[in-house]
């Protein structure tokens, strides 16, 4: 019997996982990893959240845990999906944020309902103006929107608020 | 009916509802007006199949058959679906779909909303994370109705036409029959009659906004919980179902 990696062990491994969409995320950044625990019959039990109801990257990242797990020698495991309480673009980490306004993505701006609720300033992730318009609130994947800066003018997709 | 079957046919009622428009908008997906709208439609069909696959695979559960999601999405015949009447209807032009979309997404917003304080914590959780994308969708439905209702005399002619031909299929969203009441009972499903004055005041809003007239209440079908479907929906399913029924071994 191979013995189990620590908890700490298997969040590092987890953390290569990018997000299949937003290759500079990992799944951690993004908040997706719930909890590490250890089955009844000692296995590694990864339990996951997906972001939205539909979105096509929660199979595909699943499957890259999976593959991330074996690479690193953990053949018994588990992958469980919970959907309550529902994802929230709040879990994302700071570290995260940095990373999306970096590859040119706005991050989520605000928080909660009044965010949900379309009451949002978002910035310009290349110029930093706040002087920017919404162009559609769906985009290229349904976690996005997409916006346009009036003072750089450059198009940019937000990572809008759940 | 036992409770098992009742909150079977509860589980199907809300997961066809979702299936069957966002197939309905997916037959936009490179049609829409423009680009944006395009990816608009087909994100918010997305959202709704995303909503579809969590209801019936817990439908398919409770069963107990041995039924998965797909079993139920493609082997089912018309008169065992149960979503409504208004969601099968053609999509038209785009003030008619968005009028569809905007009378579906408020009454599903609410009645998401009842559903998250379910007493089953399954549906709940369903319920209380589709309603975060279902407050996109209202927004968005409830602008376009705006736009185009307050926008030039052909828009507005059009949008005014949508919402007269939709008009009667929209009782039946908040009709209770002996599913509902039993569901309501356990402290499971939505009281959605107790909806309508919610309802009534959010799209008397958005219409007096859009300067469209509510249309009087002179007729109404109805028919969707026993299975009595418009022709429309056979040809839904054709389409739909065809491939897995087909080649039933298919895997992609």
């Amino acid at each position: 019997m191979v013995a189990l990696a620590a908890n700490d062990d298997i969040e590092s491994i987890l953390a290569l996982v990018k997000d299949p969409e937003i290759s500079v995320l990992s799944i951690a950044d993004l908040g997706i990893i719930r909890r590490i625990e250890e089955g009844e019959d000692g296995r590694v039990v990864v339990v996951i959240t997906p972001t939205y109801s539909g979105c096509p990257a929660t199979e595909v990242i699943e499957a890259d845990i999976a593959d991330m797990l074996k690479l690193h020698g953990i053949t018994d495991f588990e992958i469980r999906s919970e959907i309550s309480p529902a994802w929230t673009t709040d879990w994302i980490t700071s570290e995260g944020r940095r990373k999306l306004e970096e590859y040119g993505i706005a991050p989520p701006a605000g928080k909660g309902k009044a965010a949900l609720l379309g009451h949002e300033e978002v910035a310009c992730p290349q110029c930093k103006s706040a002087n920017t318009e919404q162009v559609s609130e769906f985009g290229s994947t349904a976690c996005k929107a997409q916006y346009r800066c009036l003072d750089c003018l450059e198009p940019f997709d937000y990572f809008k608020c759940v | 009916m036992t409770d098992k079957d009742m909150l079977f046919d509860y589980l199907l009622r809300l997961g066809d509802n979702s299936l069957i428009l966002g197939q309905r908008l997916a037959e936009w997906c490179g049609h829409a007006p423009m680009l944006e709208e395009d990816l608009a439609l087909t994100n918010i069909g997305l959202d709704l199949l995303g909503q579809a696959r969590m209801f019936l695979s817990y439908a398919g559960e409770v069963e107990g058959k041995g039924r998965d999601e797909d079993r139920l999405a493609y082997f089912r015949d018309t008169k065992d679906w149960r979503n409504l009447l208004l969601l099968e209807q053609p999509n038209g032009d785009f003030a008619k779909t968005m009028a569809r979309q905007f009378f579906f997404d408020s009454f599903q917003y609410l009645q998401f909303e009842a559903l998250s304080n379910s007493s089953d914590d399954r549906l709940a959780g369903i319920a209380a994370k589709s309603c975060k994308e279902i407050t996109y969708h209202r927004r968005h439905s409830s602008d376009w109705m705006i736009r185009l209702g307050d926008g030039t005399d052909e828009s507005n002619e059009r949008m005014q036409r949508a919402i007269d031909e939709l008009w009667g299929y929209l009782p039946e969203m908040f009709e209770m029959d002996a599913v509902d009441d039993a569901m309501v009972a356990d402290g499971i499903g939505a009281d959605v009659a107790g909806l309508r004055t919610k309802w009534d005041a959010y799209v008397n809003g958005v219409l007096a906004e859009a300067t469209l007239t509510r249309p009087e209440d002179s007729w109404s079908v109805r028919g969707s919980r026993e299975g009595k479907h418009s022709e429309h929906l056979g040809y839904i399913l054709a389409e739909m179902q065809f491939l897995p029924r087909a080649y039933p071994d298919a895997k992609w």
